[in-house]
């Protein structure tokens, strides 16, 4: 269970653009579900997802992983924590360019120090888990939209996180490319993972794959949905 | 302890592929950082070295020279001025040295003549160095003409060619009998070049030489560590040369640390910020800005210092040839004895690794603790 | 293909390696000088020498040691230096300490 308590997050306090992002937001997100956040951009599912993965720290509230208080960790134990719990897939994929894709799998695990050749094999298997086994020593700039998707897919999962989170993953895709990632998704869901993703898209939400739909506006939770 | 370095490695391998993905940038600024070290280097062995061997070779320097001024030049010095000095308590002997210049109007070069004390050649032969047998072609037994003091010319055989070995005292010289000596230079019978002096007490160099400059007013006493100690000064800091090469040294390095300096590009930003969501710490980060300085200041350093050992000790310095022949026609081969001062190596390092390295961290540092959050915008 | 950080690795570890042959060098050369040096060092006790002969073009450049202050402003008081290698020597100190600063 991900606990939210009145979480609030505020950017440029005390200026003049200052801005406010989450207000009040409770929520309790179960774990193995896939809670997909639904609402038009700038409702703060982006700053919700960053302070739910261990990115960001909120202004004001507090947050539970499984029973522990995570609120005011030392950034230490926050990165520890985000390392071994989460996984992430953003919006524009952000692979890192010039170098390959096995490289861009491998590169979370770096400071585990985990020995290289172990790494590298299991980098390899998580593109093939993918079909991008082929591709594995292919530079960054020369994937497709939808490999590059997969790639970053891959990277999410090197560090065998619990948690998936997915920042409007279908927002450069096509049609089909969106219904292959929510099979993907799908198959994650079947592995005993919990995904949290926020999208527009009605591929997404619309999909029977989510479990519970949060609606947000103006960042603040409008439907706290139920479990379908 | 395993996972660390491995750690370390994982994070050095992405340094490198990052420095590689830029090659010719980075390969012109690991060659121009080089060759800076290099000169820089070349410079430090070169002159370290050769004081070194000026110290270990003058031992045998006279202890105490006498010379005369005249018009604030100095001139030869009259022989009855030995009279006095020898006078003096703690002089041991004063004897007369004779010696002058020779310049060849055939070769453009300037020669300079001594006569020994003791073993001289036989008259009408002289030694010769081996800087003189290469600029007018002359070995042992061939006959050489000089022309004299008063524009005569004059005949001497070469009794023998100074090994090259000794070079760097002897390139120029020319060694003849004092008979020899004085028809040709012209000096009078009562006057010798200057005076060499035996001291009982070397404690009591200054207060003789003090002595000496009371009882003859138009003297110059030089003591033998006066000697020594010019060639400890000799390419001081202060020399223009070396502070032209010092200066375009800092320059250059100030301007690799202006680049960067002046900040992360926005890509280099972005790549931090992927590399913090992804779940690298600040450590992580800072790690890896030290091992991209460090691995081409290192490299730049350990080549740098390699070749300039090699070019000033296997190769003479030739590299520097030019500045140091000037207008000499005549010039020795820098041969030197090689040395490599401890301290010169370490202050070289501090002053070329270290800074590159800071250089490299700090302007990152504000990047590397960004909130990962900011990416994901 | 090696490991990057192998590769790098490697060839500092070559790097300190050939420098710390090249400080072997210089010591073990040291040592083999040991007979020139106190050949030389007879030589110039033999012919009374006081200066090595690195730079022939002047009075003042071959015998730094003994030279006078006034020798490089032979030509004028304000005459400039026109030997090159005149900007390698500096004056010796016995000459600043007799004569006064030099800057």
């Amino acid at each position: 269970m991900i606990r939210t308590h009145d979480i609030s997050k505020v950017f440029n306090a005390g200026r003049p653009n200052e801005f406010t992002a989450l207000n009040a937001v409770s929520l309790d997100i179960s774990l193995r579900d896939v809670t997909i956040l639904k609402g038009p951009s700038g409702s703060g599912k982006t700053t919700l997802l960053g302070i739910l993965g261990c990115m960001a720290r909120p202004t004001t509230g507090r947050i539970f992983l499984a029973e522990r208080e995570i609120t005011s960790l030392p950034e230490r134990f926050l990165t520890d924590i985000r390392l071994k719990t989460f996984g992430f897939i953003f919006q524009q994929f952000n692979l890192i360019k010039g170098i390959t894709a096995l490289d861009n799998v491998m590169v979370p695990a770096f400071p585990t120090g985990e020995k290289h050749a172990s790494l590298k094999r299991r980098a390899l298997e998580s593109l093939e888990m993918f079909n991008m086994g082929h591709k594995a020593d292919s530079k960054t700039e020369w994937l497709s939209g939808g490999e590059a998707q997969r790639v970053a897919i891959a990277r999410a999962l090197i560090n065998r996180p619990t948690i998936i989170i997915a920042d409007e993953p279908t927002a450069h895709l096509d049609t089909r490319l969106s219904h292959e990632f929510m099979e993907i998704m799908a198959t994650l869901k079947a592995d005993g993972k919990t995904i949290i993703m926020a999208s527009h898209d009605p591929i997404v939400y619309d999909s029977d794959l989510g479990d519970r739909i949060i609606e947000m506006r103006d960042g603040q939770v409008v439907d706290a949905g139920s479990r379908a | 302890m395993a996972r660390s370095i491995e750690r370390q490695r994982h994070i050095l391998d992405f340094t490198l592929a990052s420095i590689l993905r830029r090659k010719g940038k980075n390969g012109a600024l690991l060659a121009v950082y080089t060759l800076i070290i290099f000169i820089l280097s070349s410079v430090l062995f070169f002159t370290h070295a050769l004081r070194q061997e000026a110290q270990a070779v003058l031992q045998g320097t006279p202890e105490i020279i006498v010379q005369r001024s005249l018009t604030g030049r100095y001139q030869t010095i009259p022989l009855d001025y030995a009279e006095t000095i020898r006078g003096i308590r703690g002089v041991i002997s004063v004897e007369p040295r004779l010696w002058g210049y020779h310049y060849d109007g055939n070769t453009l070069a300037n020669y300079t003549i001594v006569v020994p004390g003791e073993d001289a050649p036989p008259d009408g032969s002289i030694d010769i160095g081996s800087g003189i047998s290469r600029v007018r072609e002359a070995n042992e037994r061939d006959t050489m003409g000089f022309s004299g003091f008063d524009g005569k010319p004059r005949g001497f055989t070469v009794r023998k060619v100074i090994s090259a070995e000794s070079q760097l005292i002897s390139a120029d010289l020319i060694v003849m009998s004092e008979h020899d000596y004085r028809a040709f230079s012209g000096i009078p019978d009562n006057q010798a070049t200057d005076l060499v002096l035996k001291v009982r007490n070397p404690r009591e160099f200054t207060t003789i030489a003090e002595k000496i400059v009371r009882l003859l007013p138009d003297t110059r006493p030089i003591v033998r560590n006066e000697i020594l100690r010019t060639y400890n000064a000799l390419f001081s800091w202060r020399s223009g040369l070396i502070i032209v090469i010092f200066s375009a040294a800092a320059l250059a390095f100030v301007i690799f640390a202006w680049d960067k300096a002046s900040g992360l590009s926005a890509e280099e930003r972005r790549e931090i910020g992927i590399l913090k969501a992804v779940g690298w710490e600040t450590s992580d980060i800072l790690f890896m800005k030290f091992w991209e300085g460090l691995a081409i200041s290192l490299t730049a350093f350990l080549l740098g210092v390699s070749l300039a050992y090699m070019h000033v000790f296997f190769s003479s310095s030739f590299l520097f040839a030019p500045v140091l022949k000037g207008w000499s026609t005549l010039y020795p081969d820098f041969r030197l004895v090689p040395i490599i001062s401890f301290g010169q190596l370490t202050a070289t390092f501090l002053l070329t690794v270290v800074p590159y390295v800071v250089t490299t961290i700090l302007p990152s540092w504000r990047a590397a603790t960004i909130d990962p959050d900011a990416v994901m915008r | 293909m090696p490991r990057a950080s192998t590769a790098y690795l490697a060839a500092t570890l070559s790097l300190v390696l050939l420098l710390a042959g090249l400080v072997f060098h210089s010591c073990h050369e040291r040592e083999a000088s040991r007979d020139l040096l106190s050949r030389l060092s007879g030589m110039v006790s033999w012919l009374n020498l006081t200066d090595l002969c690195l730079f022939t073009e002047a009075s003042y450049t071959r015998h730094p040691s003994m030279t006078d202050l006034n020798t490089p402003f032979q030509d004028s008081p304000f005459s400039f230096e026109h030997f090159p290698t005149g900007a390698l020597v500096a004056p010796p100190p016995h000459l600043v300490r007799t004569n006064g600063q030099i800057d």
